[in-house]
């Protein structure tokens, strides 16, 4: 009896010693990729593509929530549980850059044919730079352009947009003025941090200041921008809402009940597919405006980034889906099946992208874009800038406090990051001690 | 004792028992140790500190900041929106739940009424079901055009309420998704309750000549008091920890109506990793629940006196 | 003819009434899960559909992936429960019948747990199990449910009625402690086991804030997380949202009926002690 059951442990682990044996001539890899949202459902079919030219190798994607997204990277880090690459935002790469969580790419870089710095739009490939070190590879870009209705822009006596903030302006008030009651002239989310960041951006804010150890938001550059932006609602150029306060954009903006919107490249597929057909003449893209004209009507510099974790034990084949993702043929697959703007210069040469008309704003805007600071916060820092401006925007909050309050609040959020760096200055060859900051 | 008589005294069988009842107990308080009041404890340190994302990093970036975290949460306004939230909920969440249960179980108590036990698991059903589920379930009832509860009450001429969208309208949505959810289970307490009151009580006010609501007054709220005083503090006690809610149906809004303590700690802990300020409100959201507790129970010694 | 008091037709009318309320959300969940796409988002809206059809229950196990998380669920709940009724069994018998040293000053400590919100505790809990390499894992979700001050609680309170001479008696025959509590105490407290291994099974089943911080690999993830995240994508597609919070809600509901004169005894009988 009992050596019945010898005998079947022996046979069970024989064929367990024999199976790994099999298991390591053909040496199967399994990456796991985080993509988020949309991206993540259509970047599956690219995927089978890799696997198809990497025999060996299983991509493993898991779709997260762009709003569950930033959470979950964290919380994967903090657990030690991290995938071997992922798709996340690139105003998210000094975050986990500080923590030490991501792979620096300047080898893989340097024996890359396919991705290097020049074919990326500059500003975009700027934002993944930290300490002179490459550490995520643009995947698409975002950038914000105005979505404008022609026809009611036509109406106001404009037949393009103007390029300044003085000439933007007039055109809203123009177009304000022959507004029915609940009509305005432009969109703009009070729950949103984009917009008054991106005009400041553009009168010269570094939004912080001293390597990103204060707050810059009390300055002449950002005091302006927060100006002219709370302007807009004072005036009643723009309505008090919020992204979820309109349940229908779309339609709103058909019914021209707001005539500019600033948002981003995936609304071009959206609005050829929501907008009624009757309507689809009728509305254009157009860079932002400037304060001083067009060189100076900057936007940010956003989109997708793919990052290799440094846990993964499979870097190099985390590098080559990166370098497969950014082929330029690839890309314009990427870019028919999400809408996505390639971040390969290359890959605009696509035709429907190079004849899109929409698609052309987006172009001419991606040679002027700025990055948001480079520091860890940023991302609980615009939660602040949020705030702030909602409370100037509907409780009446004036300029001069709210800016004050702001740069107090974001002073003290920025208190440990002054603390290590000062460490860091201190303790120069202690580098392991203290965690890379810029 | 000399060797032989102490191990004869040593295998008693109170000796085995006592032994047996360490032995007995050493699974569960090992694991409550560890993983509960060594954690509740780990927590009060960590709220003295920074401890930060950079401190998961490379712990050397950590600082111990005594009750810096504590008086910058009482600086904040979202930690009194919060507090405000919480209380909002749960002082009228509860009570509304609390007689919600009472009048389910008094109808269900009445002698003249049959199919009890089908009404009362009918009853207790919503308390069995997943909240996360629910949620999502109601988020849709609550949709401004095409939500049921509107359309409802527009037949009785009310205009549609944007309830999971207006700032003012969120936290009573919220509040009568919980009322829904959680009044079976008080229910049952209280038919125990109501059951344990002796028949004769009743017998006697009838005979004094007390009708069904003097009889209510007189006879079945003293003798459930106690059962009252539990099913509150209970139901205060998990009213004031909402969390699942506001994360599933709001995300904390509008404009931070429905974001409570709990939601808010979550949000420090594991959205921004700020570990040592969530801490601090998790301990202070202990106080209050303390504090509120004992001053129920003071409150109803005094009532039941 | 029985004559109908008022009253009572006032009764069964707010009885019925009642029943109505506690249950309509459910019912729109079943029948919202069986409509066309966009049906459930009409004016006015609809309560049944006129063309039921299975498409997004196939969707849910084929698109969405939630036989998985089906499987985690159950794998997790009745692993708890098993584990748990058993840890908490033993020590809440020894709480009520063993004695031994500092047995009540033990207890009186571990009661003070209950005031304690689980969210304290949460944090530095998530960091214990990262460093234990636990984290995204069922052990990570089963350990810290495993022993429950509440369940402690309840079998004490029912096992506190177990004649002590019968216990004496058989340890005087010369029975082991552990054959005692095998032969003589499981089955006198088997009434509490029922009722408290529903009650884990329910609580686990429905358990939400722990998993979710806790799992971050979707292959992982429990129903009411999947269902959580699935939201965020998915919020426009009604009838696909109502056919995963059947599938969520469905298991619990049928132990629910199917054992629930256990169950509510249970907690009957408990509340009546005080």
């Amino acid at each position: 009896m009992l050596r019945r059951r010898a005998a079947r442990w022996v046979v069970a682990a024989c064929a367990l010693v024999a199976c790994s044996g099999a298991e390591a001539k053909e040496q199967r890899i399994t990456l796991r990729f985080w993509a988020l949202g949309a991206e993540g459902e259509n970047v599956q079919q690219l995927v089978r593509e890799f696997e198809a030219q990497h025999p060996n190798v299983d991509v493993r994607v898991q779709q997260i929530p762009w709003t569950a997204a930033h959470e979950k990277l964290l919380t994967a880090f903090v657990g030690n549980v991290t995938p071997d690459l992922a798709q996340l935002g690139n105003t998210w790469v000094p975050e986990l850059q500080a923590v030490d969580a991501i792979l620096p790419l300047d080898q893989f870089v340097a024996q890359s044919s396919i991705v290097k710095a020049s074919r990326v739009f500059p500003g975009i490939w700027e934002t993944n730079v930290l300490n002179d070190t490459i550490y995520a590879i643009p995947w698409y870009v975002d950038t914000r352009v105005l979505f404008y209705r022609k026809d009611i822009l036509a109406a106001a006596g404009y037949d393009s947009m103007p390029q300044s903030w003085a000439g933007w302006h007039d055109a809203m008030q123009a177009i304000q003025k022959k507004a029915g009651k609940r009509q305005w002239a432009i969109f703009l989310p009070t729950n949103e941090w984009m917009q008054p960041v991106v005009l400041g951006l553009q009168n010269q804010s570094p939004l912080l200041k001293d390597g990103g150890r204060y707050g810059a938001f009390e300055e002449p550059a950002f005091r302006g921008a927060y100006e002219f932006y709370i302007k807009l609602f004072r005036d009643g150029l723009a309505p008090v809402a919020g992204n979820n306060d309109i349940a229908n954009p779309y339609q709103e903006f058909a019914r021209g009940t707001f005539a500019m919107w600033i948002t981003g490249p995936w609304n071009i597929g959206e609005f050829e597919r929501r907008l009624p057909p009757e309507m689809q003449g009728s509305w254009a893209t157009a860079p932002l405006p400037g304060p001083t004209g067009a060189p100076s009507g900057v936007s940010n510099a956003g989109g997708s980034s793919l990052v290799v974790f440094k846990g993964s034990p499979h870097p190099k084949e985390a590098w080559e889906l990166i370098e497969f993702l950014s082929r330029a043929d690839i890309q314009r697959r990427f870019y028919h099946l999400t809408g996505d703007l390639p971040a390969q210069i290359d890959a605009w040469q696509d035709s429907s992208l190079a004849g899109d008309r929409y698609a052309a704003a987006f172009y001419t805007q991606l040679q002027r874009v700025r990055p948001t600071p480079k520091v860890p916060e940023w991302e609980f820092l615009t939660s602040k800038i949020i705030d702030f401006s909602e409370l100037s925007i509907r409780g009446g909050l004036s300029t001069d406090r709210a800016l004050a309050q702001l740069d107090a609040t974001v002073d003290r959020i920025l208190e440990k990051r002054r603390w290590i760096l000062a460490r860091a200055a201190h303790a120069p060859h202690d580098s392991a001690a203290v965690v890379k900051l810029r | 004792m000399t060797g032989a008589r102490a191990q004869i005294a040593a295998k008693t069988p109170e000796w085995r028992a006592g032994r047996a009842g360490w032995l007995f107990i050493a699974p569960a308080i090992t694991l409550i140790g560890i993983f509960f009041f060594l954690p509740v404890g780990a927590s009060l340190l960590l709220s003295i500190t920074d401890f930060d994302l950079y401190a998961v990093a490379n712990p050397s970036n950590v600082r111990f900041v005594g009750t810096r975290n504590y008086t910058e949460l009482l600086n904040n306004p979202t930690f009194w929106l919060a507090l405000k939230n919480t209380f909002y909920f749960a002082l009228v969440g509860g009570p509304l739940t609390v007689a919600t249960s009472l009048g389910a179980a008094l109808l269900l108590n009445a002698k003249v009424v049959r199919f009890k036990t089908f009404f009362r698991t009918i009853y207790f059903l919503p308390f069995v079901t997943t909240l996360v589920a629910v949620a999502i379930v109601w988020r849709y009832l609550y949709h401004p055009q095409y939500g049921f509860l509107n359309y409802a009450l527009g037949a009785i001429g009310i205009h549609p309420i944007d309830w999971l969208g207006d700032p003012r309208w969120a936290m009573p949505a919220i509040i009568l998704l919980a009322v829904w959810k959680n009044f079976g289970y008080n229910m049952l307490i209280f038919i125990a309750g109501l059951q344990s009151v002796p028949e004769d009580l009743y017998e006697a006010a009838s005979l004094d000549g007390a009708g069904a609501v003097r009889q209510f007054w007189h006879v079945t709220l003293p003798n459930l008091a106690p059962t009252f005083f539990f099913v509150g503090v209970v139901t205060m006690i998990g009213y004031f920890q909402l969390f699942a809610e506001p994360y599933v149906m709001t995300t904390g809004g509008p404009l931070g109506a429905t974001t409570s303590l709990v939601l808010f700690m979550y949000e420090e802990g594991f959205r921004w990793w700020r570990l040592g300020v969530a801490a601090s409100i998790a301990f202070l959201l202990f106080l209050i629940i303390l504090v509120w507790t004992a001053i129920q129970l003071r409150l109803e010694r005094r009532l039941a006196a | 003819m029985r004559r109908l008091r008022f009253g009572t037709v006032v009764l069964y009318a707010l009885l019925i009434i009642g029943a109505l309320l506690a249950i309509f959300p459910i019912v729109w969940m079943i029948s919202a899960s069986f409509m066309p796409t966009g049906m459930a988002n009409t004016f006015p809206p609809r309560l049944w559909p006129d063309h039921p059809t299975f498409q997004h229950y196939r969707d849910v196990f084929t698109r969405l992936n939630m036989g998985r998380y089906l499987v985690n669920s159950g794998i997790i709940s009745i692993v708890v429960t098993v584990l748990s009724l058993i840890v908490n069994s033993m020590a809440g018998y020894a709480f009520a019948k063993l004695r031994f040293r500092g047995r009540d000053g033990v207890f009186r400590a571990m009661s003070a747990g209950l005031v304690i919100p689980v969210q304290v505790a949460m944090l530095p809990l998530f960091l214990l199990m990262k460093s234990l390499h636990l984290i995204n894992t069922y052990w990570g979700v089963i350990i810290p449910s495993m022993a429950s001050i509440f369940g402690i609680f309840l079998i004490r309170q029912y096992a506190i009625s177990i004649p002590d001479d019968l216990l004496d008696a058989a340890r005087i025959d010369g029975a082991s402690e552990a054959r005692i509590y095998r032969s003589i105490v499981l089955p006198t407290i088997t009434p509490i086991l029922a009722t408290l291994a529903i009650w884990t099974f329910l609580t686990t089943w429905n358990d939400f804030m722990w998993p979710l911080i806790v799992l971050s690999d979707e292959r992982r993830y429990t129903l009411p997380v999947a269902l959580a995240s699935l939201v965020g994508e998915h919020v426009q597609d009604t009838e696909l949202m109502m056919a995963g919070s059947v599938l969520t809600v469905l298991p619990v509901v049928i132990v629910f009926l199917v054992l629930q004169r256990y169950y509510i005894q249970g907690v009957m009988a408990g509340s009546v002690k005080g």
